[in-house]
């Protein structure tokens, strides 16, 4: 087998008393598409936080691409290609939409590869992403004056500007309609042809099923199962979390 | 605008306002003005941490003043040119700030202000309890009544108003500089989010500590002319309330968003502060920045420019 790309081990989070995330171990390997589901408050995003740095974890340890992140903070994560979409869309208010991507470009890709975008390969680079996921016509309009739905495309499409290795998307998808989905899921799809191993986490069973080739079950801040889309649902105990 | 049109149109219009100041021929318009400028630059450099990080820096007096004090610390010490004692000044307040910054950073929002303000007491005690810089008695300066520049004599006030003109304008370049480059927009995250800033992969601590730094050198630049041209200083005088307020109210009614708001703030208050000390009493400044404070927050909380920006657009159909 390769080298994983994403390796956590026996990683542990808590509130005060707390225990938010219990020894958790979990594998991605590079260009894999894996599905993370569980009921809310299961540490779905704290297990998201602990990889990119936003929580740091007291147990355990987490390494991506070789090298081990702990203690390392979230903006060097992201430079060493590890990008995340926020649950709730945390937009930059004062900024453009444009401008919002042009964030990551200026910092992420520029500390990763050194090298000096001019302003039309930023310009450029802005306007690609934003037609990636069809907001290029809001290019110049502030966060404010989008809808929920281009609010989680534009947190979707910042994430991928940072031009990351692994990407996590945390409920992209929330509130979206049908064929918003699918759109999304396209995308996806898409990136993940392009190489991007990708973490989706969400609710919306259909679009989870479409997508993971494999699928990790979180309740109560411990795995319970993890493998094949098909056969997780089945499990009786992840039936069990779900129905009670 | 182009960043050299920028520089070279800042700096005409600083030397317009010295040969305009020359015409008057009354001294008092250079002790007038020298005042203004110093809160042009005060307002800028606060602006640079508040405005643009959205961290609201209550210690700025402190900063100023310890570019004061080593002013007077060096004129007893190692007497220097006022320019070299802009620069140590500005040295060592950039310090205290990086030093500041370092530790209080991980505070956000008014535990942050509690801070600065905090600072800001301690170094005054500090200052009050240094005999050699004048303890709580204070220090004087002897400053000489004229001096040689550019082949001719010139009054004292005319150089030092010459060099807070200076460096107004070096303030307003380096905050235009800023606000348009890489930092300016890791700047901007910073105020806006910066848990996306850091997922974005902004380094925040150290653009919080660069602006620290900058914030507080400039402050201290700006407080180290300043014995020369109190001719007295002690520790209330330089750890004014005055500067802390104004530094802050400044921007407020200017317009935090971008460079030109601190400017208008300055010009605007700092003039009416210096009308009101003649005609009415100095003790009525505070009184008026107060007043204004307090309508601008209700009527334009993004300072002049803010409004004027939202009646254009509103002008737009």
């Amino acid at each position: 087998m390769t080298e994983p790309l994403l390796h956590i081990e026996q990683v542990s989070k808590r509130f005060g008393g707390f225990v938010a995330l219990d020894g958790i171990n979990l594998e991605v390997a590079p260009g894999e598409r894996l599905g993370l589901i569980g009921p809310n408050g299961s540490g779905k995003s704290t297990l998201v936080n602990c990889i990119c740095g936003t929580l740091h974890n007291e147990a355990g340890s987490v390494t991506f691409d070789g090298r081990k992140m702990d203690g390392l903070p979230a903006h060097q994560r992201t430079v060493l290609g590890l990008a995340r979409s926020f649950q709730l869309p945390r937009p930059f208010a004062s900024l453009s939409v444009a401008e919002n991507l042009r964030v990551p470009l200026l910092y992420a890709v520029k500390a990763r590869s050194g090298s000096h975008l001019s302003a039309t390969e930023l310009d450029e680079r802005c306007v690609e992403y934003l037609r990636l996921v069809a907001l290029d016509h809001k290019a110049a309009k502030r966060p404010r004056d989008l809808t929920q739905v281009e609010m989680r495309k534009l947190e979707l499409a910042r994430a991928l500007a940072a031009e990351p290795k692994l990407l996590i998307a945390d409920e992209s998808m929330a509130g979206l309609s049908h064929s918003e989905i699918e759109d999304i899921l396209k995308l996806l799809m898409e990136l993940n042809g392009r190489g991007i191993t990708i973490i989706l986490i969400e609710h919306i069973m259909s679009a989870v099923m479409s997508f993971s080739q494999r699928l990790v079950v979180l309740v109560s801040g411990r795995k319970i199962a993890d493998g094949n889309p098909a056969e997780v649902v089945r499990n009786p105990e992840v039936e069990k979390a779900y129905l009670g | 605008m182009q960043s050299r049109t920028f520089i070279l149109l800042t700096l005409l219009v600083a030397a317009a306002c010295f040969a305009a100041a020359q015409l008057v021929s009354n001294n008092y318009v250079f002790f007038a003005g020298y005042t203004v400028l110093q809160f042009i630059v005060l307002a800028t450099a606060w602006n640079i941490l508040g405005g643009y990080c959205g961290y609201v820096n209550f210690g700025s007096a402190a900063f100023f003043a310890l570019g004061a004090y080593s002013t007077v610390f060096f004129y007893k010490a190692f007497p220097m040119p006022i320019p070299a004692l802009i620069v140590i000044g500005g040295l060592v307040s950039g310090i205290v700030g990086f030093g500041m910054g370092y530790l209080t950073l991980r505070l956000r929002g008014s535990f942050f202000a509690i801070a600065t303000l905090a600072l800001a007491v301690v170094l005054q005690t500090l200052i009050v309890n240094w005999d050699y810089v004048g303890g709580s008695r204070g220090a004087y300066i002897i400053r000489p009544n004229t001096i040689a520049f550019a082949g001719r004599e010139i009054p004292y006030i005319e150089y030092l108003f010459l060099l807070m003109l200076t460096l107004a304008a070096l303030a307003i370049i380096a905050a235009r500089t800023i606000e348009r480059s890489r930092l300016g927009f890791g700047f901007a995250t910073i105020r806006d989010d910066e848990l996306a800033a850091e997922a974005s992969g902004v380094p925040t601590l150290r653009l919080k500590l660069i602006a620290t730094t900058i914030s507080g050198a400039l402050m201290g630049m700006a407080g180290a002319p300043f014995p020369y041209y109190i001719g007295y200083l002690q520790p209330q005088s330089a750890f004014a309330l005055d500067y802390a307020v104004n530094s802050i109210a400044m921007p407020m009614i200017g317009g935090t968003a971008s460079w030109i708001g601190p400017l208008i703030g300055a010009i605007l208050l700092g003039t009416i502060q210096q009308v009101a000390t003649v005609t009415i009493s100095s003790a009525v400044n505070v009184l008026i920045v107060g007043v204004l404070l307090v309508l601008f927050v209700i009527i334009a909380p993004n300072g002049l420019v803010g409004l004027v920006q939202d009646l254009m657009r509103r002008g737009r159909p």
